[in-house]
């Protein structure tokens, strides 16, 4: 590793100046980011501010039309084969594949990732999430919570070191909800970076170690939690965000 | 290497057992192209003079037609849940996800061929072994489903995908789509060698460029 990479490896994930732009219109202007190991940033904005170019950007999916993200100081479009292996993402999107089975969805993903003793992995993954006894239905028939909780098993399959997690709680009735924040809870607990956008602001603050605000494409307000009372944060939200909660 | 190998194989075996779970493509793709022989032996008549004139279109507009319908499921798959994501996700390269549906898409539509050209003999009373029709038909279905994969990926993040799709691919396969009437009207006729091969090397050559500048090109289509 050379000097300046190893400099830059002391961020998980690193951000520059990141810009997309869709013809005419500016989804993000100039990110700066920095996310530290094992640090759970979440990241608050109104829709259309540009939260998921920026993990879609971050994950690999998608590229920027200007500036650079380095991942445990490597820039992603030097060895981006090399970053997906480290990374996963959440959205409230599943993408299972509804006729499959849990267990065959899983086995997939992990043959993609050349997963090791992929079955026994998949048997703890899936216990993690607690669908052990609906690993052989098919995705198509669980309820969306049960399909949430197998995207989850999904997403860490591969064990990542770097989760990116795209409002996973969208669409989900409170039962739910609660029983896929309880999965988060565990996976925040775990030595792992998250990169967490939500519109939940309780949720947020009670995940994140650190938050950022994202407002039409740029990040308007940085803060680490500890600094922050839920009630000062509701504020600082609606100011910079010209939203009311 | 092998491990692209592996992992081409991995997507082609996804695919496969969600379509034997499904049946998405393969009956609505088979009804389609059998309707379209049915009405043009009904139009024509099985007993026409000049059936190396008629036959081969007729084949070709059913294989070609019913081959769309069929590649405009192949990312339509993936849209959904937003798999696609899923896959982009997974440490390969573009190239291999392009390779691992090109391999379903042309199993796909080799099945189709697999069912109709034995029909489509029966119906005009046309000798049942001809092994270079099976050879225009392996080299058609590579070209048609190289360019349809590319295809397909893009149209399939566009509104009006299911009309996009034939008007990007269909110019595209001309070429191989005049070969491949040709070349199986000469199979008909029991044209020699010479009168084939031009057709045929015409069909490997377009292959050829389909899948290079579609391999290319994937990674700007699912990407942007």
């Amino acid at each position: 590793m050379s000097k300046d990479t190893a400099a830059a490896a002391a961020w998980s994930i690193e951000a520059r100046g990141l810009e997309k732009s869709f013809g005419e219109r500016r989804a993000l202007r100039g990110i700066d980011l920095q996310v530290s190991r094992n640090e759970c940033l979440v990241i608050f904005g109104p829709n259309g501010a540009g939260k998921t170019t920026l993990l879609k950007i971050l994950s690999t999916l998608m590229k920027p039309s200007a500036g650079s993200v380095r991942v445990d100081g490597i820039d992603i479009r030097d060895k981006p084969v090399h970053i997906r292996r480290k990374i996963s993402l959440v959205s409230h999107q599943t993408f299972l594949y509804d006729d499959l089975t849990v267990f065959e969805n899983l086995k997939f993903y992990g043959k993609m990732y050349d997963i090791v003793d992929l079955e026994k992995r998949i048997r703890e993954v899936v216990s993690w999430v607690q669908l052990e006894s609906r690993l052989h239905d098919r995705v198509g028939t669980l309820s969306r919570g049960l399909q949430q909780r197998a995207s989850m098993a999904r997403a860490v399959l591969h064990n990542p070191s770097i989760l990116f997690l795209d409002e996973p709680e969208v669409g989900l009735d409170p039962r739910a909800s609660a029983m896929v924040r309880d999965v988060l809870g565990d996976i925040d607990s775990a030595s792992r970076t998250v990169v967490m956008t939500t519109h939940n602001l309780e949720r947020g603050l009670e995940l994140g170690d650190s938050i950022a605000i994202l407002d039409r494409g740029r990040v308007v307000y940085e803060a680490s939690r500890r600094e922050l009372s839920a009630a000062d944060f509701r504020e600082i939200y609606d100011r910079y965000t010209g939203t009311g909660r | 290497m092998n491990r692209a190998f592996i992992k081409i194989f991995v997507i082609f075996w996804k695919d496969l057992l969600n379509e034997i779970r499904t049946r998405e493509i393969i009956v609505s793709v088979l009804v389609f192209a059998l309707l379209v022989l049915v009405i043009f032996s009904f139009a024509f008549g099985t007993e026409v003079d000049r059936k190396e004139t008629v036959a081969p279109g007729i084949l070709w507009v059913a294989l070609t037609f019913g081959g769309v319908i069929g590649l405009n499921r192949t990312f339509a798959v993936e849209k959904e849940n937003s798999r696609l994501e899923g896959l982009m996700l997974c440490p390969v390269d573009r190239a291999v996800i392009y390779w691992g549906k090109l391999a379903g898409s042309f199993t796909f539509m080799l099945a189709l061929a697999i069912v109709i050209t034995p029909i489509f003999l029966a119906l005009f009373n046309l000798p049942m072994f001809l092994p270079w029709l099976a050879l225009i038909i392996v080299l058609a279905t590579l070209g048609f489903a190289a360019v349809g994969t590319l295809f397909s990926a893009l149209a399939v993040n566009t509104r009006a995908r299911d009309i996009m799709l034939p008007i990007l691919f269909l110019p595209v396969v001309v070429p191989v789509i005049i070969a491949a009437v040709k070349a199986t009207g000469s199979v008909l006729v029991g044209g020699s060698w010479g009168d084939m091969s031009t057709w045929l090397q015409i069909m490997i050559v377009f292959d050829i460029i389909y899948m290079v500048v579609a391999t290319l090109f994937f990674e700007l289509v699912v990407e942007e």
